[in-house]
């Protein structure tokens, strides 16, 4: 290794530093924010760390959890309710929605108290604030990435192949991780500024999953409704994980509609957290 | 490239403190005045709910140099370090800052207790900024400095006190920024420990690196720094060598008594007075005369370890002596109550003069509550031969210095 390699690289680049009142647009400095990856990465890699410590289930929990909600979909709506699944078994039918799904709120439940749980870091240390929410966003994918080893076992076992439409898969997950991120933006801010939103998280995961084709196709959706339903980003994202996963109908108007929603959210949610973010260390 | 490492213009920070302690307000709230008043601003708190924690600062500091900031509590001395560091925004005002900045507000910060030294050595590595192959270079000679070998593969939830901010110390003390701020971090660790911080700080600052720093300990402050800021109520009330600012600093909080503001429910000094041999207060105490302090402390809850040390300090700063009740073997009840304390100066040990008290509360991990100066009075000649030259005499103590004088023996002439 020659010197130039153990040469000092210290994230913040810029040599001179403005300070000014935050007030209006400020641009994201996107330069930055790269600078600052290996932050991104400690945040996350902690904990993941931690809590693979601290839960004596550790990784089985991440295949446990989605695998029993599964099992009560299976009976009460499978069963007994007979909820129709676009032509599939319905325990694999559930836990292929399931698996983005458990992402998701996690994403969002751990992302919206982020910001208010990072307090000690915010009043002590300068970093890019939006780390903090984008790495609530990142750490889940290590709980998804087990759950899918599970999908691919349930897939062998009900011998269901997946069709050329897997290599979707990819970009649809860029749209679970940017809806996760851009929903815990506006959480985490909003947690910030009005201390009892976090009550109100609860409420909104549990009503949002049912308006989310989780337990149910959206096929029982009226066709002329679709795209307003694909107005909920995650009625795309599920309904599209599926899709590639499991085959059934190409969901393409609820997808576009979905990831539509997705960029106004996220960009909407960057300018929120921009402004609120120079007072954080103040109001938290 | 200019030679001007910070350049601060009118900085001012407001802080609101609204009816109660929080500042952030209920979703309920803000719904409530809403439906209430829809065309107002949607915000009814007056002006009078606003504190000027900073109020119109302009000041340069050039790189290298090695600055004190020194002021009372609520001079804003934290506000504008939070402010270079970027930790929250400015009110009014801007601030130009020309060089790579590390900044140290807190040792440990981001710490967690369940994983080990080594990773928390990297985690808080890089939350201070620095990339982990900088860390992993410095691996070693950081877990030397922190003295903690043998359990850095350890959860540092079993580390002791001492080992934690040790450790946590030596990761901030491995950075190598152009402009280091910190904040109060000195008063952590045992006495050894904090020499050694010392020596590091000492270290940076002849490197060339401009260094700004906040601390309620005088003899640190004139120790380290080339030049002092002092701030009032807010307000930058004076700029220039550290020895002047010093010295106006603690005449300007001369009281000949103190008392305890608020409890902060934390082990913590409520009063110090000057008495006599009888215990009485005095206020003009003669030098021929045993006097001491009266000083009463509070442990809200009940822990063991506790020291309590005085320090009596020159006008300008100068520590004269200093004792501790570990240095004369009296232990602090761990019990959750108040003690007083009397801690008495034979007579005919100090000169007149101009004299500040310094009050400490600590254990083996933390200063747990200073006051310098405490309290400050003025010792006067009392009728001795001793003191009969008056202000003839220099210095600061009376040393019984053992005198002969006779006629010199002379070789010359003897038989």
């Amino acid at each position: 290794m020659n010197v130039d390699v153990v040469a000092v690289r210290v994230p913040c680049l810029d040599a001179i530093v403005d300070i000014e009142p935050s007030s209006g647009l400020r641009p994201l400095n996107l330069r930055e924010l790269w600078s600052y990856r290996e932050l991104l990465y400690f945040l996350a890699w902690r904990d993941i760390k931690v809590r693979y410590k601290q839960t004596a289930l550790g990784a089985a929990w991440a295949i446990l959890q989605p695998l029993l909600t599964m099992s009560v979909f299976a009976i009460f709506l499978g069963r007994l309710a007979h909820v129709p699944s676009d032509g599939l078994p319905y325990p694999l039918f559930s836990f292929a929605g399931l698996v983005p799904w458990t992402y998701f709120s996690t994403a969002v439940a751990t992302g919206a108290v982020s910001i208010v749980g990072s307090q000690q870091l915010i009043s002590k240390v300068y970093f890019p604030r939006l780390l903090i929410p984008l790495s609530a966003a990142v750490t889940p994918l290590v709980d998804f990435a087990v759950a899918m080893l599970t999908l691919v076992a349930m897939l062998a076992w009900y011998r269901v192949m997946p069709g050329a439409a897997l290599a979707w898969l990819p970009l649809l997950l860029l749209l679970a991780i940017a809806t996760a991120f851009a929903t815990a933006l506006w959480l985490s801010t909003l947690t910030v500024l009005y201390r009892d939103v976090r009550y109100v998280v609860a409420f909104l995961m549990q009503f949002w999953m049912f308006a989310t084709p989780v337990a149910y196709p959206a096929s029982l959706v009226p066709a002329k409704w679709r795209v307003l339903y694909g107005l909920n980003p995650m009625a795309g994202v599920v309904e599209g994980f599926r899709w590639a996963l499991v085959g059934g109908p190409a969901p393409g108007p609820i997808v576009a509609a979905s990831a539509a929603v997705v960029v106004v959210l996220l960009v909407t949610g960057v300018v929120f957290f921009r402004r609120a973010e120079g007072t954080f260390a103040d109001v938290i | 490239m200019s030679d001007i490492a910070i350049r601060v213009e009118h900085l001012a920070k407001r802080y609101s403190i609204g009816a109660g302690v929080e500042s952030y307000r209920t979703l309920r709230e803000t719904l409530g005045q809403l439906a209430r008043a829809p065309f107002g601003r949607g915000r009814t708190r007056s002006a009078a709910a606003h504190i000027w924690a900073l109020d119109d600062v302009s000041m340069e500091i050039k790189k290298g140099e090695v600055v004190g900031i020194i002021g009372g509590n609520g001079a804003g001395k934290s506000t504008l370090l939070k402010i270079l560091s970027r930790i929250t925004t400015p009110t009014r005002g801007r601030a130009r800052i020309s060089g790579r900045v590390g900044s140290l507000l807190e040792v440990g910060t981001g710490f967690h207790p369940e994983l080990t030294g080594r990773e928390n050595i990297f985690l808080n590595g890089a939350i201070l900024g620095m990339a982990r192959r900088e860390i992993a270079r410095k691996f070693d000679a950081i877990v030397a400095f922190a003295e903690v070998a043998r359990f850095i593969d350890t959860a540092v939830k079993y580390y002791s006190s001492g080992m934690y901010v040790r450790l946590a110390f030596a990761v901030a003390a491995h950075l190598e920024p152009e402009i280091l701020i910190v904040d109060e971090v000195l008063s952590v660790g045992d006495a050894k420990f904090q020499q050694k911080c010392l020596g590091k700080m000492d270290d940076v600052a002849r490197t060339g690196r401009t260094v700004l720093f906040v601390s309620h300990n005088m003899a640190a402050v004139q120790r380290l720094a080339t030049s002092a800021l002092l701030l009032e109520g807010g307000c930058l009330a004076g700029t220039g060598p550290v020895r002047p600012m010093v010295a106006r600093y603690l005449g300007g909080h001369a009281h000949a008594r103190y008392q305890a503001g608020r409890r902060t429910g934390r082990p913590q000094i409520l009063e110090a007075q000057l008495v006599d041999a009888f215990g009485q207060p005095v206020a003009k105490p003669l030098n021929t005369e045993t006097f001491g302090f009266r000083i009463r402390f509070a442990l809200p809850q009940s822990r063991s370890g506790i020291r309590l040390g005085i320090g009596v300090l020159t006008g300008d700063g100068t520590v004269v002596f200093t004792s501790g009740s570990d240095d004369v073997a009296i232990e602090v009840p761990a019990d959750a109550r108040e003690y007083e304390a009397r801690v008495m100066v034979p007579g005919d040990t100090l000169l007149a003069g101009d004299y500040h008290l310094a009050v400490c509360l600590w254990d083996a991990g933390e200063t747990l509550d200073l006051q310098e100066p405490a309290l400050s009075f003025a010792l006067e000649y009392g009728p001795s031969v001793l003191y009969a030259s008056g202000d003839n005499r220099k210095g600061f103590v009376n040393v019984r210095c053992g005198w002969t004088l006779e006629p010199a023996l002379s070789l010359v002439g003897l038989p």
